[in-house]
This record gives structure tokens, C-alpha cells and sequence, in this order.
């Protein structure tokens, strides 16, 4: 093993690796960070912990995620390249393995123009960063773990073992690209990968197949996002807004369909949504772990976490290795 | 070439206000060419100035002039005159001429009338887009021509995010993203491979990380000094 990373433990015994995602709050206290470890904790092999995702403030990656270990949910921190620099995130690398931390997912980071689509108000005249990408991130926390040696050559007494995690946008534009954007990452040292959300499961298939025919999906794990659908409302806005996700029409009806069963009552309307969204969840994992180089899966249920447990014990993904 | 943007009347006003004698002083180069502050401008401004000071009940002369650019002192010397006879000089250049002038005209303040925006080209009349960071080891070969330094919002240098939205970027969709521009122009020049080669971390003290940066031409250097010599008689010609 590379590292002693629980999840790279999974992905080696062969079975269908099970990531979910723990948001940390806004907030200086750990109370939520503990509730929602609690909640996932033996229902996913490790946890994403978002790096002010939407460029909002809120605890940072390394903190939630030693918060989320001590609970006994390992976490997989992320870092952006949007908010250090190279001499940072060495050093935060090397803090994170010295608190114990095993996973670390390298992300471009939202953009801080982003400030949470509006809804918040964000940052956004801070000045970034991205003094390096994600291609480099990830090469250089390779460099660390196999050479242990920092990016600028100086040598480290005792390396960071990181379990090295990378994005893929499979349906991003330029969408023929894609997969040459895939193999620059695995080449660098991803050793899993996660992608953006995925309903449209024919073409999420056919852009693997050109990233199997590169030679990529041999030498990283890929775990398909899932991105548990909460109303139909929330399918429409993703297939319009989403950077590199398309809803298939044939899902959103289902969950209008859901929503117009309710009539008037909003109460059921809402709980009908939500069971319909269960339900093509599992549909989607289904199918995605059907896909040839497929490794596991990346459910995102967001502000939902208390929906993993259904969904992995209905996917007969309960009890996980 | 440098693109800038006049600064709001009420912020000029702001620095001005307190003194005499002001000279608008204006920069015939790069940016007359984006109507913020060649002969012209500074004209307009000089005028807006005396305007606002007869409605303040303020007493002020106000007088205008240029030069063909205010970043080489043999253009701007032959006004020192001029500059001394004022208590403000209020530069209408890119701030490159005012950090020039105000280090040459010494005793005189020097103050910016714009802000100094970006290198930019002039894709149609009125139009000025941001195309070079100026980050001192350029890529353009690698990149199909398109710069990912400035044209990409995360500088990204192997290839998009996941931002991308029917060819815009995350941060707008009225901004391109510049990888998606990259890939189709690599496509079409037959050229895509390239992009395959991962770049490493990038050296960016040649960029504005490195301190403060400067040029030497010995040659042309050693040329205006023996010039100079020849000029004062210490040297035959």
C-alpha cells in the first residue's frame, strides 16, 4: 500500500469503494463536524471534507478532517490550488500527515468570483492563488510520498504517505479533451479519482471508454459522482447551471412526476421527491459500478448526509469492507 | 499595448482639490488609443476640473499639455518647464509615465488621473481585451497562441476545470474559457499532442513574484554613455 489510507484498503480488495462528503460549516464549532461523522461514519469508506467550496469561509479541510477522524470517520481532505501557495501546501500537507490524515483529493478550487452562486456573499475581490494546478498539486504530493522531496528539491526527513485523489469533469467542455485531461492527472500520480456528478450514464460510459483506451483507467481507481437529486427543481437547475452535468430528460420527468403526485400538499411533495431521488440514486450507482474501470462510487447527498445510510443499504453496499 | 481607464471625475477632484496650479498632462501612446488619456483627454479633463472648480467656488488655474510618452524622459524633459511652473502635475499615462515623471520632476507631485488596467489588444473599435500577463517566460507556443496566464481565471496551465459551461467560464458567461479556446485552436492547427506533455510548476519569478524587474542591454547602454562622453569632448570621435 501506498499509504495506510482505509480506502485505498478498499479499492485494493477489489470491492466497490464508497466515498460520501462531510461540508464544513461556517461556524468556530465542531458540533456539526461531529454530528455529520456520526452519521456517515460505516456507511462510506471515507469522507470528502470540502476546502471552502464555493469560496465561502468555512473550517478548514485539515481541522474538519482531524475532527472527523477522531469520530472515526476517515476523512479525505481536499485542497485547492485556489487559496496557497506551493510553500502552504507543502506545509499543510506535512501538518496533515504529522495529525494523521491519509487522503487528499487536489482540487482547482471554485473560482472566488463564485461566492456560492450568489447565494452568500462570499469574497470576491480576493486576491487568488493558483500558483500551481491540480495536474502539478498532485505531482507534487507524489514527489513528497515517493521521493521525499519537496517540490523546490530540499529533502524531507519522514515523507507525507498520501492516498492522492484528483477530480475529472468527464462532460466538461471542450468534452473530446476530457480524457487527455484524465490521463495528465493519473500520469501525475492520482491514485483515485472523482468526478462531477453523473446522470447521463451512456455518455458518462462512452467518455470511459476513451479514457480506458488511453491507458488511464488501469492506473487510478475512478469513482463515479453521484449526486443524490433532491427535487426536480434541483435536476433542472444542474442540467442548466452545472458546469459538466446533463440531466437526461427521462429523470427529470420521473421527478416532476413525483412532485405532481403530491398535488397541492408541499410536505409530500417533498417526501415524494425525495424517495423518487433515493431511488434513481441506486439506479445510478447500478449503473456506474457496471461501467468496465469503474472502481466504486462518490455519493454527494448534499445537505443530506442522513440519506447515505438508505441509499448504501439499498445498493447492497451495506456493510462496507 | 497598455490599456487604461479614466479614474471618476469625483475621484480626481478628491486629489486635486487642495492645490493651485494643476497641469493635465497627457500620454500620446498607449493610452490615446483607448481614449482615456492622450492630448485629448487630458484636454477634457482640464476642462471638467475648471467646471467643477467654479461650481465649488474654489480658485484654480487648470492647464493641459502632452508628450508623446511619458515612459521615456527625452519626451516629457522639454516640458519641465512647464511642470515646475504648477503645484500638481496630474498625469493622464499609464501609471508606468506617472512613476517616471514623478521620479524625474522631483519636487512636484505627480498624481494618476487613470486607472492602468492591462496589456490588451484592440479587437474592434471599442473593445479592449486583457491577452498577456506579461509574466516573463511565455508558453504561446504551447498553447495554440492563447494565453493561459491571463485569458484562464485560475492561470491554469494543463488544461480546463470543471468549470467550463458551453465554452464560458465559471465566472461568467460572458468570459471564454480560454482552455476551451486552447483545445479548438490546438485541434485545428493539428497540433493537440502538445497539450498531453504535463507542464511543471511554473517559475514565477519572472512574473512579478521575483521583486521589482529590470532589463539591461549592455550594448546599448555602453553606446549613450561613449555618445554622452563624445558629446562633452572626453572622448575623440
Amino acid at each position: 500500500m501506498k499509504s495506510d489510507s482505509n480506502l485505498e484498503r478498499v479499492i485494493l480488495s477489489g470491492k466497490p469503494a464508497v466515498t460520501a462528503e462531510l461540508g464544513p460549516p461556517m461556524s468556530a464549532s465542531p458540533d456539526e463536524i461531529v454530528h455529520k461523522a456520526h452519521t456517515l461514519k460505516g456507511f462510506c469508506d471515507a469522507a470528502n471534507i470540502t476546502d471552502c467550496q464555493t469560496a465561502v469561509v468555512r473550517i478548514s479541510s485539515i481541522a474538519a478532517a482531524f475532527i472527523a477522524q477522531r469520530e472515526g470517520l476517515e476523512p479525505v481532505m481536499q485542497m485547492t490550488c485556489r487559496d496557497r501557495n506551493r510553500i502552504a501546501m507543502q506545509a499543510d500537507l506535512l501538518g496533515a500527515a504529522a495529525l494523521g490524515l491519509k487522503n487528499c483529493l487536489c482540487i482547482a478550487g471554485d473560482h472566488q468570483k463564485f461566492g456560492a452562486a450568489g447565494k452568500l456573499k462570499g469574497h470576491p475581490g480576493a486576491k487568488n492563488v493558483y500558483d500551481v494546478d491540480t495536474t502539478q498539486l498532485v505531482g507534487i504530493l507524489k514527489k513528497m510520498r515517493d521521493e521525499s522531496l519537496q517540490e523546490g528539491g530540499d529533502k524531507l526527513e519522514v515523507p507525507p504517505k498520501f492516498f492522492i485523489g484528483a477530480t475529472w469533469t468527464p462532460m466538461g467542455d471542450p468534452m473530446d479533451f476530457r480524457p487527455y485531461n484524465l490521463k495528465k492527472k493519473v500520469d501525475a500520480g492520482a491514485d483515485f479519482i472523482q468526478t462531477q456528478g453523473i446522470y447521463d450514464m451512456e455518455l458518462f460510459k462512452s467518455q470511459c471508454e476513451k479514457a480506458r483506451n488511453l491507458g488511464v483507467l488501469e492506473k487510478t481507481a475512478l469513482l463515479a459522482g453521484i449526486i443524490v437529486p433532491k427535487s426536480a427543481m434541483m435536476l433542472k437547475y444542474m442540467d442548466a447551471s452545472v458546469s459538466g452535468v446533463t440531466v437526461p430528460k427521462p429523470l427529470i420527468d420521473r421527478m416532476a412526476k413525483a412532485k405532481e403526485a403530491a398535488g397541492d400538499d408541499k410536505k409530500k411533495a417533498k417526501q415524494l421527491q425525495e424517495e423518487e431521488g433515493i431511488k434513481i440514486t441506486i439506479e445510478l450507482i447500478h449503473q456506474a459500478l457496471e461501467i468496465p474501470g469503474v472502481k466504486g462510487v462518490h455519493i454527494q447527498a448534499i445537505d443530506w448526509e442522513s440519506a447515505i445510510e438508505r441509499i448504501v443499504k439499498d445498493a447492497g453496499l451495506y456493510p462496507r469492507p | 499595448m497598455i490599456v487604461g481607464e479614466q479614474k471618476p471625475i469625483e475621484e480626481i477632484w478628491n486629489m486635486v482639490k487642495d492645490k493651485k496650479k494643476v497641469l493635465v498632462f497627457g500620454c500620446n501612446t498607449c493610452v490615446a488609443v483607448c481614449h482615456a488619456g492622450g492630448a485629448k483627454e487630458a484636454e477634457i479633463i482640464a476642462s471638467l476640473l475648471r467646471i467643477k472648480a467654479t461650481e465649488e467656488g474654489i480658485e484654480m488655474t487648470v492647464d493641459h499639455g502632452a508628450c508623446e510618452r511619458q515612459c521615456e524622459p527625452e519626451f516629457f524633459i522639454p516640458s519641465m518647464e512647464k511642470f515646475k511652473a504648477h503645484d500638481l502635475v496630474l498625469s493622464t499615462a499609464c501609471g508606468v509615465g506617472v512613476n517616471l515623471m514623478s521620479a524625474e520632476i522631483g519636487d512636484i507631485p505627480v498624481y494618476p488621473a487613470l486607472n492602468t488596467e492591462f496589456y490588451g489588444a484592440v479587437p474592434k473599435a471599442g473593445l479592449f481585451v486583457e491577452m498577456c500577463g506579461g509574466c516573463g517566460n511565455c508558453i504561446l507556443h504551447l498553447t495554440g497562441g492563447i494565453c493561459p496566464i491571463v485569458r484562464c481565471s485560475k492561470s491554469l496551465l494543463n488544461g480546463p476545470c470543471g468549470g467550463t459551461n458551453n465554452g464560458k467560464c465559471e465566472i461568467s458567461n460572458e468570459v471564454d474559457c480560454a482552455w476551451y479556446l486552447i483545445v479548438e485552436r490546438m485541434k485545428k492547427l493539428g497540433t493537440l499532442d502538445k497539450l498531453l506533455e504535463i507542464q511543471p510548476p511554473k517559475n514565477w519569478a519572472t512574473a512579478t513574484h521575483g521583486g521589482p524587474r529590470r532589463m539591461v542591454l549592455e550594448h546599448i547602454a555602453a553606446l549613450e554613455e561613449k555618445e554622452d562622453k563624445t558629446a562633452k569632448g572626453e572622448v575623440k570621435k
